[in-house]
């Protein structure tokens, strides 16, 4: 093993997070020394919130929403337990009769763990709608759950890419299929804004989750785009500052970088999309060519450009992240972690595959610093490191 | 790594020493929970942070690995059947045996590793015949060459023990001179995998249908009289005095120990000290960790913070008899007989029979 250090790191996780763009460190930093709380009625706070009401109609005009259809909040992971908690509560209080809600069993853990806490706790009864073994949402299925009873299901999350293996869903038919009930679609698009196309209004979802850092923008910053009308009960209770659904004192420097990125990162989504995936398609068929027996998970056309997703028969991931780690190269397992102890994928599972085949897989997922460069490195390397990880798990 | 300072400042002295180390802390149990809660053991979800910690100060990749099967096979499942059995097993010579030394290292050998460096306290060496020697460590108080007597000469010849030649005190002065913040954490004690120390309430939660009985009768060695009930022979181990909850003190007012244990009746035997008197042990189950002895004059250590008795030792057909020249106390099937030449360990065995007679 060589641990020295690496003087440029291959960075294969953008999935995971992606380096902050210039422009959002600029708009970050431009108001990091200035005072004024946005909720402060005096011409400090006057121009706080300026800064903060722009970046809303920044990240609205972005998205097509109104400004007012944006709650900031302190990232994906509040969103999501916002919309799902909060829409849930919302429901039943107006019919106590919705007591269902309806997820993928390929959501991201900061969906499914509110919901399956829902279950356990709030009374909720959660159907998993299942996905085909390319990961998209089964629709008959989905019908088929909402028709054995429409008027008990309180909400719908589907998610608008998976995180792992980087399936787009078919969120048109997802929101045809809710709306002809009434029912409200949340959808977790953290993975998706900037790398794919979106138009929340088009698209007729209720509420879309997004996170600053997965798009170029800071931590800790992300928010819920939620439709005027749809009732949310409040998760964290305070001086209301956000549509009196969240509160908490509003970051303005966070939400100044977090805007400027989903600016740029809408903006450029389309070159950016032909320029990624190009360089994923090359890094899926340089793998392939070196280890010919892996196998490519996810939908080969509905996929984020920048996600490659494959399981190395006879190896353990975890045996191969390491070995790629120590030749710089850094990708995920795209499993859940407890304690460090790695899970096989839920995602995968789903998708029908053995917990072995779940175990034996690597993401490699590409962004707006990756090169020609970084696809080179995995490829001279994948081969020595499947070998040397099938000698481990023999 | 732990989290524990040992295998902390053993990771910062293998590094210095210019080894490329990475640290990996196993994860011995999935549901972490399930084993070990609070700051007394091996593998919480806070040793797993500290280890990470350690390894971040001393500037090593730091990875877990989940060994939580094998280590339930291996260990934790011996561990029940030991006790259903009326046996006492060591599970962390089972452990290193199995685990530490031979999963873990294996998989670090096909992974281009050379050898498993851990924070036990034990001395390696050369020896005259070409061999990796084990000696005891530096630091009597903390020797650790019982819990790797199992270990052999292939599983030696991949091992690291930076710690053996320096004392507890030094480890933990160094560590706090290293910037480790488990400078000052408290040692381990007990088994890893019984969260509260409490031996018998976890057999009895976990054994379940396997327990050879649920209670049984406590007899007097002596007289055969029945001096009370218990719950479980698996609650109990030879020479052990407390918990036996007797009514009637014995007839000379002396304190009564455990005999012996019968799984299949339930009975548990009791009587007075020097009846836990044992001058000969046939053994099974040997390990070497070199060559394999004929006959050997040497020491026998029974227990991992036990003394040492001077010793006969003689091997054949997979069996070992020790020949015990200071008698010992209390000695149980299932416990293992570390078999020292001076301060050199030879090998190990599993304590099968032990009697008082002289051949």
């Amino acid at each position: 093993m060589s641990h020295s250090a690496h003087e440029s790191v291959v960075y294969l996780d953008h999935a995971a997070t992606t380096p902050m763009v210039p422009a959002a460190v600029e708009a970050l930093t431009a108001h990091l020394l200035d005072v004024g709380n946005p909720s402060s009625l005096h011409a400090s706070g006057r121009r706080a919130r300026r800064v903060v009401e722009e970046s809303r109609e920044t990240i609205a005009q972005a998205l097509n929403c109104r400004p007012g259809e944006v709650v900031f909040t302190a990232g994906g992971t509040e969103a999501d337990n916002l919309a799902l908690k909060g829409i849930y509560w919302a429901r039943q209080a107006a019919d106590p009769r919705r007591t269902r809600i309806l997820v993928t069993a390929i959501e991201h853990h900061a969906v499914l763990d509110p919901v399956f806490w829902l279950g356990e706790d709030e009374g909720a009864h959660v159907d998993l709608v299942p996905v085909d073994r390319d990961g998209r949402v089964d629709v008959d299925a989905l019908r088929a759950l909402i028709e054995q009873d429409p008027d008990t299901v309180a909400l719908l999350s589907v998610m608008w890419a998976n995180n792992e293996v980087g399936t787009v869903q078919p969120i048109d038919e997802v929101v045809a299929l809710a709306s002809s009930h009434g029912i409200p679609v949340h959808t977790d698009a953290v993975q998706a804004v900037g790398t794919v196309p979106i138009d929340f209004a088009a698209s007729g979802v209720d509420a879309l989750t997004l996170t600053g850092h997965k798009l170029g923008g800071p931590y800790g910053v992300g928010a819920l785009v939620v439709r005027r009308e749809l009732e949310v009960t409040a998760l964290v209770h305070g001086g209301g500052q956000e549509r009196d659904i969240r509160s908490g004192t509003i970051d303005t420097p966070a939400i100044a970088g977090f805007a400027a990125a989903v600016e740029l990162a809408v903006k450029h989504q389309a070159e950016h999309a032909t320029r990624v995936s190009a360089l994923r398609d090359r890094l899926v068929a340089g793998v392939l060519a070196a280890v010919p027996d892996a196998v490519v998970n996810g939908d080969l056309t509905h996929r984020l450009p920048g996600n490659a997703h494959l399981s190395f028969p006879g190896c353990e991931g975890d045996s191969l992240l390491m070995l790629l780690d120590a030749r710089g190269i850094e990708c995920s397992t795209g499993s859940a972690c407890s304690a460090g102890v790695p899970q096989p994928s839920h995602v995968l599972l789903a998708m029908g595959r053995a917990d072995d085949e779940a175990r034996s897989s690597l993401r490699f997922s590409l962004g707006h610093t990756s090169t020609e460069a970084d696809v080179q490195a995995l490829v001279e390397a994948i081969g020595p490191c499947v070998e040397r990880a099938r000698a481990a798990s023999r | 790594m732990s989290g524990g300072v040992d295998s902390a400042v053993a990771a910062a002295r293998a590094a210095e020493a210019g080894h490329d180390v990475t640290g990996i802390h196993l994860a011995l149990s999935r549901n972490p929970a399930s084993y070990r809660s609070g700051a007394r053991g091996c593998c919480t979800i806070e040793d797993s942070n500290d280890a990470r910690r350690a390894a971040d100060v001393i500037g090593i990749p730091f990875y877990v690995w989940d060994l939580s099967e094998r280590f339930h096979e291996d260990v934790v499942e011996d561990f029940m059947d030991e006790y259903a059995a009326g046996r006492t097993p060591n599970p962390c010579l089972r452990c290193n045996e199995k685990i530490k030394f031979a999963a873990v290292l294996d998989r670090a050998l096909a992974l281009g590793f050379d050898a498993v460096a851990t924070g036990h306290y034990a001395q390696l060496r050369p020896g005259a015949d070409g061999l990796i020697e084990m000696h005891r460590a530096v630091d009597h108080g903390k020797d650790q060459s019982y819990v790797l007597g199992v270990l052999d000469q292939h599983q030696l010849a991949h091992s690291l023990f930076p710690l053996g030649d320096t004392t507890k005190d030094v480890v933990r002065q160094e560590a706090a001179a290293r910037g480790l913040l488990v400078a000052d954490k408290p040692d381990s004690h007990d088994i890893c995998f019984v969260a509260d120390g409490d031996n018998a309430g976890w057999l009895r939660e976990k054994l379940g249908d396997r327990a050879p009985n649920h209670g049984g009768a406590i007899v007097d060695d002596a007289t055969g009289e029945e001096l009370g009930r218990h719950t479980g022979t698996y609650g109990f181990t030879i020479g052990q005095r407390k918990g036996l909850r007797i009514g009637t003190p014995a007839a000379d007012g002396k304190p009564r120990f455990v005999l012996d244990i019968e799984p299949v009746t339930g009975t548990v035997t009791v009587g007075p000290h020097e009846r836990l008197a044992v001058s000969r042990l046939s053994a099974i189950k040997p390990r070497w960790c070199g060559t394999v002895p004929r006959r050997l004059e040497g020491t026998v250590q029974l227990r991992a913070h036990g003394g040492e008795h001077r010793a006969v030792v003689a091997t054949g057909d997979g069996a070992v008899e020790i020949e015990l020249l200071d008698p010992a106390y209390g000695i149980a099937p299932g416990q293992a007989a570390v078999i020292y030449d001076g301060s050199r360990v030879v090998g190990s065995a599993t304590i099968a029979s032990t009697s008082t007679g002289t051949s």
